[in-house]
């Protein structure tokens, strides 16, 4: 349950004071309680863990990240094709 | 969007890729432990620690909830659950793990009424439609499921739900670090900091710790290329000789945290002493209810005569949760302890290490394995 699982918020609204979303996990979709990400809005990838969404997923960093990974590859590639 | 959250973070050629870069770096053996079960899990999973070169040893660390919650606990929920008028909810692993006297599936087999829930929400659903019974939920759980819990009792609160209450459980990381890091027996070198974790507490509890065992500890996600770069900073520092903490997981994890999250948590919760299945008690590694809030709780709740406590006698999971025996040196592994008939509770959850071996066994390489 350490696990969060990312999804997407399709949906908005509130329930019981609480604000809630619709949250689809690759095609199925969930119920959780977003008063932890108020910055979140519909299309976001939030993380969720045993029905709250505790973060919004940062695409600039996951892009960023990838980038940096992919560098290292072709670098590795140059070296060895030098090699 | 989908690409870059996994797949991206799966791609083979990038694993490899990072695999030689690590290869590179290494002159000599380390021991790095993964505190987080998730990770443990899904480093058997995809055999990263096949993959490493030989001189990096993972460690696995205490970090499955289900794993350290104690037998007085455990055993407390089964008598909870027993009782006539309740209703008993807990996240589905917690009904194999073994009390001193069965577990939650012979409560229910018995006739018990109990009931698995994928958040802490829905019990509180489940309180309003029988307002004659008294619900009662098992809130294990690291920081991850703490702002849940914290909510839920809120939300009690509000809608004046009093027939609902929590039999808590929860745990927390850095002093659990600490704990390890004390140890005279201790041989872990490097840490990997759990993602989630630090998603909702940020990671600045991590420096004094570095700063104080000069130790790294570098703050890592759950894919394979998450993992391996979370191991090639700790070599990196290691090699280097340096402790400081970095964050390997910017996608989720900044500095502070969720802060609205921890307000909910500090407001609920309050830090007391805890007792870790296999482990003993650690000071200051846990949270209980706050006492205003003490109507909610199931401790005290219901009267619990005192039980004695009854552990397996054969099972180690002690020493594989503190990193000092690997599952496959247990005697039982395997053999009379499976995940479906486990004397341990390591064996039962996927984030516990024992269930982590068992399952993705093919990826040991010993020479004694009694699972094939
Ligand atoms: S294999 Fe089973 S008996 Fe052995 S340490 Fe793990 S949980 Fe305990």
């Amino acid at each position: 349950m350490c696990l969060g699982v990312p999804g997407k918020i399709v949906e908005i609204y509130e329930a019981n004071g609480l604000s809630m979303g619709k949250i689809d996990f690759g095609g199925v979709l969930r119920e959780a309680c977003l008063a932890y990400v108020p910055e979140a809005k519909v299309g976001d990838y939030v993380l969720v863990h045993v029905g709250f969404a505790l973060n919004v997923i940062s695409e600039e960093e996951a892009s960023e990240t990838l980038a940096l990974l992919n560098e290292i590859v072709n670098l590795d590639e140059q070296v060895s094709a030098q090699g | 969007m989908e690409s870059k959250l996994r797949s991206g973070f799966r791609e083979p050629k990038l694993v490899q890729a990072k695999i030689r870069q690590i290869e590179k770096i290494v002159t000599r053996p380390w021991a790095i432990m993964e505190i987080c079960g998730g990770q443990t899990h899904a480093i058997k999973k995809f055999g990263l620690d096949q993959l490493l070169p030989p001189q990096i040893e993972f460690i696995h660390g205490p970090g499955c909830p289900v794993c350290v919650t104690s037998l007085e606990l455990v055993d407390k929920a089964l008598e909870i659950a027993s009782m006539p008028n309740v209703i008993f909810t807990s996240y589905g692993d917690m009904l194999r793990v073994p009390g001193s006297n069965g577990d939650l599936f012979t409560v229910k087999a018995n006739g018990g009424d109990v009931r698995v829930v994928y958040s802490p929400l829905d019990t509180l659903k489940i309180a309003q439609e029988n307002p004659q019974k008294e619900v009662v939920f098992f809130a294990i759980g690291f920081e991850t499921t703490a702002p849940a819990n914290a909510m839920c009792i809120l939300q009690a609160q509000t809608l004046k739900i009093d027939n609902f209450s929590m039999l808590v459980s929860h745990v927390c990381v850095p002093p659990a670090i600490r704990a390890i890091l004390s140890s005279p027996s201790n041989r872990v070198q490097g840490f990997l900091a759990a993602g989630h974790v630090c998603t909702v507490m940020g990671y600045w509890e991590y420096l004094p710790i570095a700063q104080e065992y000069r130790i790294p500890i570098v703050v890592t996600g759950f894919e394979p290329l998450d993992i391996l770069e979370g191991v090639y900073r700790v070599v990196r520092q290691l090699e280097m000789g340096t402790f400081e903490v970095e964050n390997a997981y910017s996608r989720l994890v900044t500095y502070e945290g969720n802060i609205s999250a921890q307000k909910v948590i500090h407001q609920v919760f309050e830090v007391c002493d805890r007792k870790w299945r296999g482990i003993g008690v650690i000071p200051q590694s846990g949270w209980k209810l706050r006492p205003e809030f003490v109507k909610y709780d199931a401790e005290s709740r219901f009267d619990i005569q005192s039980i004695t406590t009854q552990e397996s006698s054969i099972c180690i999971s002690g020493l594989v949760l503190q990193g000092l025996k690997k599952p496959y040196e247990c005697a039982a592994f395997g053999t009379l302890c499976t995940p479906q008939n486990p004397l341990g509770a390591t064996m039962v959850s996927s984030e516990g290490a024992c269930a982590a071996y068992y399952h993705y066994s093919r990826n040991i390489d010993v020479p004694n394995v009694n699972h094939v």
